[in-house]
């Protein structure tokens, strides 16, 4: 193999100084050989400082002893793209976990690095690029099926310049290692093409035309998110929170009815708990758009708290390079990030370990640039070829003390498009999801009438002002007419921002339904009303919400849905004054 | 075979350095001073020095103090005869019983591999209608109860153990008064639960660095007893003792402190200990429950925080009860959908009512007049609390079910508590037309 040794001066957690005597690079990938055994344990540099390069293990580093060699590889670290990562579960070096689990039992053996892709399963390949093409990096030498969707195999990312196609395979069946193309260089060098291609994880692939603008709304069925505050195909979003406030459950949902191609869970630093949750119930569960199983359009990165914290940075890195991966195919993809405050103490630790100046709460300096560089690789682009492809990112925040005006928070919000803020208050009262919708904002386009949107929050203003105001001047103290704008803002909140994600109606409410809800609850809003008294408005409304929430629960178009609709209707005329 | 080091270089904090070679990090080596023979662990290499982490304290240790490094990792034996046992912070007997040496296992060992996880789905009955209810708790699960000083968590803790149906209980006690662990040790006994119990105690008499071994020595013990097919609870109190003592040697160690002066791994270290819990596909579970003290009562204190961020839940005891704000059992999703079908909207409804009970009583304390609804609502408030909060209340699940619609319907109008129509009719209780209307 390699022919670049080093040896170890220094261990300290899981940084380790290593001297050399041959070149090496910033993040070139090493593996440490743990004395008198089989065992390598593989690192990162990142640090290189006169003959010593600073290592960050991915693994636990016990056992390794001053003298031990490392083998420097000459790459960076890259994961390996190709049919075959749906539907798996990764760690953050992409080690399939059941395969691992099958070779090393329970628990995850250090070490132990096997290749992503299966290896001896074949695919069944249709050429598309004929001898004699001129081809550049990311065109399409051919497809495969995979699941439901049509894998491309392209040029590879890493080839700059025009290439001629030499050869292509006739349709078949090969394994992913097999060649199916031979691609010429200019200078006459002939390079091998086979439907497995490495990159590395810390660069952007950026084989496309343009990147544009995200306009199209993602629809994820939740209704504050889709109707108050949208998320765009191709935006970034972040979901910031304290703990219990139901980000993961939020993601969760979000990864189910997301309307995209292809979602992308990175559990990263979080609960083993959670990606169970996952692992477990998406192979069951059918995805209604496609009638197949929501496992086969999802890939699981998990790199969970308790798995060594170098490779959580790399998860996230490697997450991103899958989804511009399948981008690349034309595909829409979401990448749900939990947590990226994981992600960001992974680099504070790192960076403490190497003796930085810190910055502020001891994060290191380069952390605005770092978050600002990870959400800049979703967009949506146009391919060379006319099609477009999408990567979403969602990332959750998890701000010590619940407080947004900490480091990681702020330096996310200065790049996203939309934030979702999760509120102690709202999840204490059970009100869920519990998006503050005061103090949330999108710059993206949503499915209901943006005027619409603004009168309703509009009235939500006001009703936590009269709110605010009765607590200090009593309910005596308030007009009719405040307190049906506060009765008013309560209703919107209960019947249409809140919603129970473990009712299968009302967990999941599509664009079409929203609209029509959203119309019949603005008639409410903005309803002039007779009440003669505070109780009977206080119960007229609490009346009004219940049926409200049991029309949610109804499947639409259906008569009991019908019957429910007019039931409000009633209700309403009943109090509006021009009835 | 093994060399003996005489020069030690520095003595800083509970922290020796010496020049050795061939040694691994992480090793344990044997340092003989004035005062006794401790063990000591390698915390970090650098060229030829070494850095030692002594686990008695550096008091007693001179310059010429004997180290001698035994070529493995710290262990503890496991064995069936550690059942109705206690030690200390680094596994030596605390009772007067013989030492255990034999089949000594790893500790801190590797994580479980996420896809051999099964999801976790049988409740555990405690019996305590604001669990069982209101955030049940489930086997596997990793919860904290986030408590200011002079709670009765312990005591709470004790009743959980000992309601709780499984096979073996670990206690890992850190920081603990002498009285705790010793008031512990009696209500199992008393209880007839100490067969079945292991306790690994440090009390705040000993040295630091053996407080930050009990989660990794316990959680050992409890996964080979889960191996074998034991469903055990693991009881660790008080973690904030555990995450003060990995203070205490980060500032030793000159690292750069990130929040109040706790290290910036502070959560990768919770982590690696409450990510323990599990349930093995094949085999036994682990159950953590721990205590979480949170100095001066405030939860964003970075150790309740991160533990908040860490477990699947926490139960917060504020005056001798579990608050139903805050308080939360992740899983709970995961066995209320079976138990009952009003278990949900029961304990969804309740907890909104009380959240608007507690708004009525801020308006009451500022002298505003009381609606016909702040007056139900105060009704129910005040039974809520006394039924249902209080810790003394002992019921199994359905009978809190039950009693929470009785509570309901003495106070509301069904169409009042948006409880959907179809569960109204199963279960609201038929006199309550004439109690509501009263």
């Amino acid at each position: 193999m390699s022919e670049n040794i080093g040896t170890i001066v220094g261990v300290n957690g899981n940084l380790m100084t290593v001297q050399f005597d041959q070149p090496v690079s910033q993040n070139e990938v090493g593996y440490a050989r743990l004395g008198g055994t089989e065992t390598r344990l593989k690192s990162e540099v990142i640090r290189i400082r006169g003959n010593n390069a600073d290592m960050q293990v991915y693994e636990d580093t016990s056992g390794l002893k001053v003298g031990d060699k490392v083998e420097f590889t000459g790459n960076m670290l890259a994961v390996e793209l190709g049919p075959g990562l749906l539907g798996q579960v990764f760690d953050g070096l992409q080690n399939p976990l059941p395969e691992l689990a099958e070779q090393c039992g329970f628990f995850l053996q250090r070490g132990t690095y096997l290749k992503a892709l299966d290896r001896a399963k074949k695919w069944a390949f249709t050429p598309v690029a004929k001898p004699g093409d001129t081809v550049e990096a990311a065109d399409t030498v051919g497809t495969v099926p995979e699941g439901i969707f049509t894998h491309r195999i392209m040029v590879p990312f890493r080839l700059a310049g025009k290439y001629t196609v030499e050869s292509v395979a006739p349709a078949g069946e090969y394994t992913v290692d097999h060649v199916v193309a031979k691609l010429k260089a200019a200078n006459g060098e002939v390079i091998d093409v086979t439907m497995v291609q490495l990159w590395p994880v810390k660069v952007p692939i950026r084989a496309y035309a343009e990147r544009l603008r995200p306009t199209e709304p993602l629809v994820t069925k939740v209704r504050i998110i889709d109707t108050f505050f949208p998320v765009a195909r191709g935006g970034v979003y972040c979901i910031p929170g304290p703990f219990g406030a139901g980000k993961t459950v939020l993601q969760h949902i979000t990864s189910k009815n997301a309307d995209v191609d292809i979602v992308l869970v990175a559990a990263c630093g979080e609960r083993a708990g959670e990606v169970v949750e996952t692992l477990r119930e998406f192979p069951e569960l059918i995805d209604p758009r496609t009638g197949r199983t929501l496992m086969e359009r999802t890939t699981i990165i998990c790199n969970t708290s308790s798995m060594p914290v170098a490779a959580r940075e790399a998860s996230v890195y490697t997450s991103v390079t899958i989804c511009e991966y399948y981008r690349q195919m034309g595909l829409n993809v979401l990448l749900l990030a939990d947590s990226t405050s994981r992600w960001a103490q992974a680099l504070r630790e790192m960076s403490g370990r190497l003796e930085e100046i810190p910055g502020e709460e001891a994060f290191p300096a380069y952390l605005e640039s770092t978050i600002a560089a990870f959400y800049e690789r979703g967009g949506v682009v146009r391919l060379r070829d006319g099609t477009t492809g999408s990567v979403t990112i969602g990332g959750t925040v998890s701000p010590a003390g619940g407080n947004f005006d900490e480091p990681v928070t702020q330096a996310t919000l200065k790049v996203v498009g939309a934030f979702h803020g999760l509120n102690r208050e709202r999840s204490d009262a059970r009100r869920y999801p519990a998006i503050h919708p005061l103090d949330s904002w999108s710059k993206y386009p949503g499915v209901v009438d943006a005027d619409k949107v603004a009168f309703a929050r509009g009235i939500l203003r006001r009703g936590n002002e009269v709110n605010q105001m009765m607590k200090v001047v009593g309910e005596e103290g308030t007009s009719i007419d405040d307190f049906v704008i506060y009765l008013k803002g309560e209703y919107l909140d209960a019947a249409y921002l809140q919603q129970n994600s473990f009712d299968d109606v009302d967990g999941a409410t599509s664009a079409e339904r929203q609209e029509t809800m959203f119309e019949k609850i603005l008639c409410v809003l903005n309803a002039k009303m007779n009440f003669t008294d505070k109780d009977v408005a206080r119960r007229w409304f609490l009346q009004l919400t219940s049926v409200t929430k049991d029309w949610n629960r109804v499947v639409q178009d259906t008569d009991d849905f019908k019957q429910i609709e007019s039931r409000i209707d009633k209700m309403l005329s009943e109090v509006s004054e021009n009835a | 075979m093994h060399k003996v080091y005489h020069r030690i270089e520095q003595i800083v904090g509970n922290v020796i350095t010496v020049r050795a070679d061939g040694v691994a990090y992480g090793e344990l080596a044997q340092v003989t001073g004035s005062l006794g023979v401790s063990l000591a662990q390698v915390i970090r290499l650098e060229g030829e020095k070494v850095f030692l982490q002594v686990f008695s304290g550096s008091r007693g240790i001179s310059t010429e103090s004997r180290i001698r490094f035994l070529g493995h990792k710290m262990d503890v034996s496991f064995s069936d005869a550690l059942l109705g046992r206690v030690f200390d912070g680094a596994g030596r007997p605390r009772d007067n019983g013989p030492e255990i040496d034999e089949n000594r296992i790893a500790i801190g060992g590797p994580s479980v591999n996420p896809a051999k996880r099964i999801f976790p789905r049988k409740m555990v009955r405690t019996g305590i209608p604001m669990i069982d209810v209101f955030n049940t708790l489930v086997e596997s699960q990793k919860l904290p109860i986030f408590a200011a000083a002079g709670e009765p968590y312990n005591e709470l803790l004790a009743r959980i153990a000992l309601q709780a149906e499984v096979d073996v209980i670990i206690l890992g006690g850190m920081g603990l008064k002498n009285d705790d662990y010793l008031q512990f040790r009696e209500t199992l006994e008393a209880n007839g639960a100490l067969s079945r119990s292991i306790l690994f105690i440090h009390t705040a008499a000993d040295p630091t660095v053996e407080c930050q071994m009990v989660p990794d020595i316990s959680l050992a013990v409890a996964e080979q007893f889960a191996l074998k097919g034991k469903r055990v609870l693991v009881l660790l109190t008080d973690m904030t003792s555990f995450a003060d003592a990995l203070k205490e040697i980060a500032i030793t160690m000159e690292q750069i402190p990130s929040n109040r002066g706790y290290p910036g791994d502070l959560y990768s270290q919770l982590a690696s200990r409450y990510e323990k819990a599990v349930d093995f596909e094949g085999a036994g579970s682990i159950t953590i429950l721990a205590v979480t003290t949170m100095p001066g009562d405030d939860v964003t204190h970075p150790v309740p925080d991160n533990t908040g961020y860490i477990t699947e839940g926490q139960f917060y005891l504020r005056n001798g009860r579990i608050e139903p704000f805050g308080s939360l059992s992740r899983l709970k999703q995961n066995v209320n959908g079976k138990t009952r079908e009003d278990h949900r909207t029961v304990m969804n409804t309740m907890i909104q009512l009380y959240a608007s009970y507690k708004e009525t009583l801020e308006k009451q304390s500022m002298g505003f007049r009381m609606s016909a609804w702040d007056k139900k609502l105060l009704k129910y408030g005040v039974r809520f609390e006394k039924e249902m909060m209080d810790l003394s209340v002992n019921i199994p699940l359905e009978g809190a079910l039950d009693l929470g619609w009785q509570i309901m319907a003495d106070c509301f109008e069904p169409d009042e508590t948006g409880i959907s129509s179809k569960l109204i009719a199963t279960f609201w209780p038929k006199k309550a037309g004439e109690a509501a209307g009263a």
